[in-house]
């Protein structure tokens, strides 16, 4: 299971690449391993504003689905729209092609709280 | 009876392997305080012989359609139903099959779901079908409910003109989400447009009957309109029989057209089991409740049918779930399935058509009878809603003596309707019996 | 096989109503009548062969062997079958006035008595269609309640972590807040935790008991006393009655109000996916909130009452499923309160046979005695190292002419297998079924992906749901 140390995570799988004012967020690799494969990405309508733990998303296999919560607040300001016709990015790259959406850093005290590589392996390892 | 196999040997035996010493010790982590200490107060068991004529005896009680000329209707419908249907019904690999969770095993049932699928889709003329509801009751409350999901707004507006049995469940509904229920008042015996206008702002669905409770054709395309310019959505409720004639709510706008389905094959059984049945435009997809089936392919290539988009279902999403429905209506499905394939396009044209024959000889034949008139003025099908100068009970009691099962006393639903009353006609009367009918209502004394 | 649009060819239909010919203009608006109607014609034979071929792919409790936890897939009675098509009970129009259908409401009064008998409840309605229009009518009725006491702060429903799907589902429909109380180790409700959540908000908690893990909750009583001195009702989901039919009643455990699964307990069949029927019993307290109507006896006479002033409404159209209550009647006027409870203890006997013949090749998350069910899991170094899973084996289990298990449920049991045997099987089938569930471990042991490409002789194999949800087929037009 791929855990790339340049990017942080939450307890809820998700992961977030700061780029400049906004930061780019996904599921991670052991999220998408657990659901099988995704079927369905529902996106948020870019312009939304979204809090710190608020669910914007569902990502859904044939048999399970998740919400995907926001790790940081802000305002949304791009969805993967590849995701609508090929859910499956999530599972064949989750931290690349398989992108969720991209949110507008509103406190950067915010990304700083969440977890490093090596405290969402443990969070893994801890039993989750 | 007893259907358990065992011997008082084949008891001894298990539970040697077991490592118990009797039967009652495999209950004894139940607390003394909730354990029975007596026998159930039930009575004693019978034999097959015994019970199939206490069960005969006490359906004598009844009087059935049978041997009765009935002109009852208003929801559920005394149609002619082929020898096919209830052979193939009871074949037991399709009644003592449970929902279809092994798609390998399951095909029968998974094939039948998506030929019904498609057969609503057909008849309503919209782009999906789920694979059926309880009732038509719950199959308005359930469209009501996608509404609100839809649009989030939570006010449900319905035609005074729906099914009184549909309103008072989708009350019922509404009531556990929190929602408000605004009626459309009757305006000779229909729904108007500028009403829908009054009210429709703000909200989530619009529910019209077409052809109404009372047999009346609705305006629906001005209250297609009127509810669409606000913004909601416009939920058709309609017999599927009707629709073999009749232009299809797909045709005239509606978002989601919802009915029951018992017309289709199964017989009327004081009231259920029935059969709710929902289709929606594509869009609604992910928003219906129930089972979906789909149709898709193993690893060799052949097709093969799946229950599908489960995620909506409370087996996934739980609270999230679109309705807590689970076992739903599926024999009375295939039934439905059975029932159209045999008719066929003709059939079900003839079935319509012969009705509202039926309903217009009645109708017009209100002329000769001093103590009764026609309702309302418009187009009418199937319902012939009656002013009755007699007590409704009067003619009730009458037709019964001649043998006939009827009318529905509206005053029951409509205490603004007293001394009106609904008599139904099918396929199955004839110009004779209809005949019969009017000279009951002659004779009845006002 | 083929589809009934691909069986088409016009004017194949066969006559089964009189030809006269009728012209709509003369009653329909013009605009008003259909023109196009894309429906298929087949002939008489065509459909029977396709029904019947349709019912050749699928797989009953007539076929075999059927231990679908949770489910009670237990013989369903042909007698059943035939009084439910007594003119008199399949003939009768739900409009006909009372003293025509006295039959008919004198068997649904007997049957609410007998269920009020069978559950220790004082009341009880027929009219919820299935297991979960109960569980919502019973739901409505605790908030029907609450707010009758003027009580609008109990807003959550304690749910516990082992329930069915329906359980939380419902509570929302109801307009509740579903709040999860977990299982303790012995996988019963973990009462402290239920102490900390019990509190002014709670509205009622829903149980299964036995649980969904197949094992009796011995501290019952504790957590009915929980719930009530926190002002809440207690609901009993019954799924599993057909452990204690005669041996224990919801009502004597301290539930308040309790649904019935007759397609499951009392032996109507489950038609592929329902009609069922799902009967709601109340305590006195709790009567006035029932549904409308309810069928009452007044020296003999039998009515349809619709005098309840704080009745939750109607729950569907008319009275219930009738189709279904006749047969349920049929059962249980057949097995007696003996024979009933005589169900149960073969039903606690086969799950605990079963068990006993497999528990060496299976892991057991609880080791305690079942009652009518019980969940194992495939060994875990089975999952881990040669990667055969719960599906896999319930997949093997299809080439043995088996329907498997219910599979991963409960959401606590990873790689759960539910075993629900039911009563009405014998011995010797019971050992048939469980050699064969050992001899899958061991075949999954040796030849790992012989038992993950299973079904071998099946119809179809397994099939691909990923693409029934991306490349959506949901029906069939005629002409493709």
């Amino acid at each position: 299971m791929k855990t790339p140390s340049e990017l942080r995570y939450t307890e809820d799988h998700e992961w977030l690449r700061p780029e400049g004012k906004s930061a780019r967020i996904g599921i991670t690799d052991f999220a998408q391993d657990q659901l099988g494969d995704v079927v369905f990405v529902e996106l948020p309508e870019v312009g939304r504003d979204v809090k710190k733990g608020e669910a914007f998303g569902v990502v859904e296999s044939v048999k399970s689905v998740s919400d995907v919560f926001a790790p940081i607040t802000g305002k949304v300001v791009a969805a993967n729209q590849a995701l609508v016709d090929t859910p499956e990015l999530v599972n064949q790259d989750p931290y690349g092609q398989g992108w969720i959406v991209e949110i507008e850093i509103a406190d950067d005290a915010e990304v700083g709280a969440l977890l490093d590589a090596q405290g969402y392996t443990a969070l893994q390892e801890g039993g989750h | 009876m007893r259907f358990t196999p065992h011997t008082e040997e084949d008891r001894r035996e298990m539970l040697r392997q077991i490592g118990a010493s009797s039967v009652e010790e495999l209950f004894s982590d139940l607390p003394e305080a909730v354990r029975l200490d007596r026998p159930l107060h039930l009575p004693e068991g019978l034999s097959e012989s015994e019970v199939a004529q206490l069960l005969a005896d006490l359906a004598a009680q009844d009087l059935d359609m049978g041997r009765h000329v009935s002109f009852l209707g208003a929801g559920a419908y005394d149609r002619y139903i082929p020898s096919v249907v209830g052979e193939m019904l009871r074949r037991s690999e399709f009644y003592t099959a449970y929902t279809p969770y092994q798609p390998e095993i399951s095909q029968g049932t998974l094939q039948a779901i998506f030929e019904f699928q498609s057969l609503i889709a057909a008849l309503t003329d919209l782009d999906i079908a789920q694979a059926s509801l309880y009732d038509g009751a719950t199959a308005v409350a359930e469209a009501a409910m996608l509404a609100w999901g839809q649009t989030g707004r939570e006010r449900i507006v319905v035609a005074r003109s729906v099914d009184p049995q549909y309103r008072a469940v989708l009350r019922t509904y509404a009531h556990g989400r929190g929602l408000e229920v605004v009626e459309l008042p009757l305006r000779d015996g229909r729904a108007a447009a500028e009403d829908v206008t009054a009210v429709a702002e703000g909200a989530a669905c619009v529910i019209v009957q077409h052809p109404n409770f009372f047999g009346l054709l609705e305006d629906v395309d001005s209250m297609v309109k009127a509810t669409h310019a606000a913004g909601a959505l416009y939920i058709a409720v309609s017999d599927p029989i009707s629709l073999a004639v009749l232009r299809p709510p797909g045709a005239y706008g509606a978002d989601v057209a919802v009915g029951e389905g018992q017309a289709l094959g199964i017989a009327p059984s004081f009231g259920g089991p029935f059969l709710g049945f929902m289709a929606a435009r594509q869009e609604y997809l992910r928003r219906l409740p129930g089972r979906i089936v789909g149709e898709t392919a193993d690893k060799d290539g052949k097709k093969g049918y799946v229950l599908t988009f489960q995620t909506r279902e409370q087996h996934i999403r739980r609270e999230k779930a679109t309705s807590n429905i689970c076992t739903n209506q599926g024999l009375m499905a295939l039934s439905a399935t059975i029932y159209t394939t045999l008719l066929g396009p003709e059939g079900l044209r003839q079935a319509a058509a012969l009705s509202i024959e039926g309903a217009h000889v009645l109708g017009d034949g209100l002329g000769r009878v001093a103590g009764a008139d026609l309702a309302f003025s418009g187009p009418y099908a199937f319902e012939v809603a009656v002013r009755s100068r007699a007590k409704v009970a009067d003619v009730e009691a009458a037709m019964l003596k001649a043998g006939m099962l009827g009318p529905l006393d509206l005053e029951r639903f409509y205490p603004e309707l007293p001394g009106y009353m609904l008599l139904s006609v099918t396929e199955k009367r004839t110009t004779e019996e209809i005949g019969r009918l009017l000279d009951v209502l002659q004779g009845v004394e006002a | 096989m083929k589809t009934i649009f691909e069986e088409h060819a016009p004017g194949r239909g066969t006559e089964y109503l009189p030809s006269r010919k009728v012209d709509l203009g003369a009653f329909l608006p013009a605009a008003e009548i259909r023109k196009e109607l894309p429906l298929p014609e087949l002939s008489e034979v065509q459909a029977v062969r396709h029904f019947t071929g349709l019912s050749r792919r699928n797989y009953g409790v007539d076929n075999g062997f059927y231990p679908l936890g949770s489910c009670t897939m237990k013989y369903n009675p042909k007698i059943n079958e035939d009084t439910a098509r007594l003119p008199g009970f399949a003939q009768v129009h739900p409009y006909q006035s009372e003293e025509t259908v006295q039959g008919a409401l004198r068997l649904m009064w007997e049957l609410q008595q007998d269920l009020a008998e069978i559950t220790g409840m004082d009341a009880v309605s027929l009219q919820p269609a299935a297991g979960a229009h109960g569980e919502l009518t019973g739901i409505l009725i605790v908030r029907a309640y609450h707010e009758a006491k003027g009580d609008a702060e109990r807003t959550q429903v304690i749910v516990p972590d082992s329930a069915h799907g329906t359980n939380p589902a419902t509570a929302a429909m109801a307009g509740f807040e579903v709040v999860h109380v977990p299982s303790d180790e012995r996988g019963g409700v973990d009462v402290e935790a239920l102490r900390q959540l019990a509190s002014k908000k709670t509205a009622a908690l829903m149980l299964t008991n036995p649980n969904t893990l197949g094992v009796f909750d011995e501290r019952i009583t504790e957590i009915a006393e929980i719930i009530h001195a926190a002002g809440g009702l207690l609901y009993y989901d019954g799924a599993n009655l057909n452990a204690v039919l005669g041996h224990s009643r919801p009502g004597d455990m301290g539930f308040d109000i309790v649904h019935l699964n007759l397609h499951k307990t009392f032996s109507t069949p489950h038609g592929g996916g329902g009609p069922g029927a799902g009967p709601v019993g109340v305590k006195a307290h709790l009567k006035d909130f029932l549904p409308m109507p309810l069928v009452t006896n007044e020296q003999g006479h039998f009515h349809l009452s619709y005098d309840l002033p704080h009745s939750i409404g109607q729950m569907r159209s008319f009275y219930g499923n009738f189709g279904i209550l006749v047969r349920a009647y049929t059962y249980i006027r057949a097995l007696g309160g003996a024979g009933l409870r005589e169900v149960s203890g073969d039903a606690v006997l086969n799950a605990n046979y079963v068990l006993s013949l497999i528990k060496d090749h299976f892991d057991l998350p609880f080791d305690r005695i079942p009652k009518h069910e019980f969940v194992v899991a495939p060994p875990e170094d089975l999952v881990r190292q040669k990667g055969v899973k719960t599906l896999d084996i319930a997949k093997r289990l299809l080439d043995f002419d088996f329907h498997p298990p219910t599979v991963y449920f409960p959401l606590i049991v990873h790689e759960a297998m539910m075993i629900e045997p039911t009563e009405t099987e014998t011995k010797e089938t019971l050992q048939g079924f469980a050699e064969i569930l050992c001899r899958i471990i061991d075949e999954g042991r040796e030849n790992p992906d012989y038992v993950k490409s299973a079904p071998h002789n099946t119809v179809v194999g397994r099939l691909d749901e990923a693409r029934a949800v991306k490349q959506p087929k949901l029906l069939e037009r005629l002409g493709g």
